[in-house]
């Protein structure tokens, strides 16, 4: 009869169960272009800032290339250091 | 003989002849001093992701070019002394980076890559 309504004194924390994978590997991927705006796009939140690994899932060799093309892009202009609603 | 690649940014307020002239002189700089351009691609007029120098767009052009690495030194430096220059990027490219133009040239790439990351982005 307890059991019926458990109630967590702390909010369970719900795992994301789908398997994170290095979206580079896996396409095979080899280079990524600094001038591909859109692209990079899927690694930059709304503020513009570089997505974590533990968010986008890529291995650690990919992510330096991504943050360095990123970085590459703002200085040409074709991505903001920062801003707030960029996507 | 490595080779590299150049973007530059010009400000917008010359006229188009005039932003040409002036890529020009650069290209003509690289073709002086025995660099061999493989490739040259004009964004035109672009708008810049934040202020430059004041101005909100920004006239793209991109050169790809092989040339012996002393060159690199001459051509910044007239880059940077010329005012109509808002900004530049001079990367050398990888193996991968030389592979990727090329496939990007011949035009085959990038259907199959963006259909490839769409369908790995869902």
């Amino acid at each position: 009869m307890a059991n019926e309504q458990i109630k967590y004194v702390t909010a369970p924390k719900v795992e994301d169960t789908r398997k994170k994978y290095c979206r580079f590997k896996k396409n095979g991927i080899k280079y990524i272009d600094y001038k591909d705006a859109n692209f990079l796009l899927k690694f930059v939140n709304d503020q513009g800032k570089v997505l974590p690994r533990r968010l986008t899932g890529t291995s650690l060799k990919f992510q330096r290339k991504v943050a360095q093309a990123v970085k590459r892009a703002r200085h040409i202009g074709l991505l903001p250091y920062v801003t707030d609603s960029l996507k | 003989m490595q080779q590299y690649e150049i973007v530059i940014v010009l400000t917008p307020l010359l006229s188009v002849d005039a932003a040409a002239e002036g890529i020009a002189k650069f290209s003509k700089i690289l073709t002086d001093n025995g660099a061999e351009i493989v490739q040259e691609d004009n964004w035109g007029l672009r708008k810049l992701a934040y202020p430059i120098q004041k101005k909100t767009t920004g006239y793209y052009h991109l050169t790809e070019f092989r040339a012996p690495g002393d060159l690199i030194n001459k051509l910044e430096i007239e880059l940077r002394r010329d005012e109509r220059v808002l900004r530049f990027l001079t990367i050398a490219l990888d193996k991968h980076a030389i592979a990727y133009n090329e496939k990007k040239r011949s035009g085959a790439f990038n259907q199959k890559k963006s259909v490839k990351t769409e369908e790995a982005a869902n």
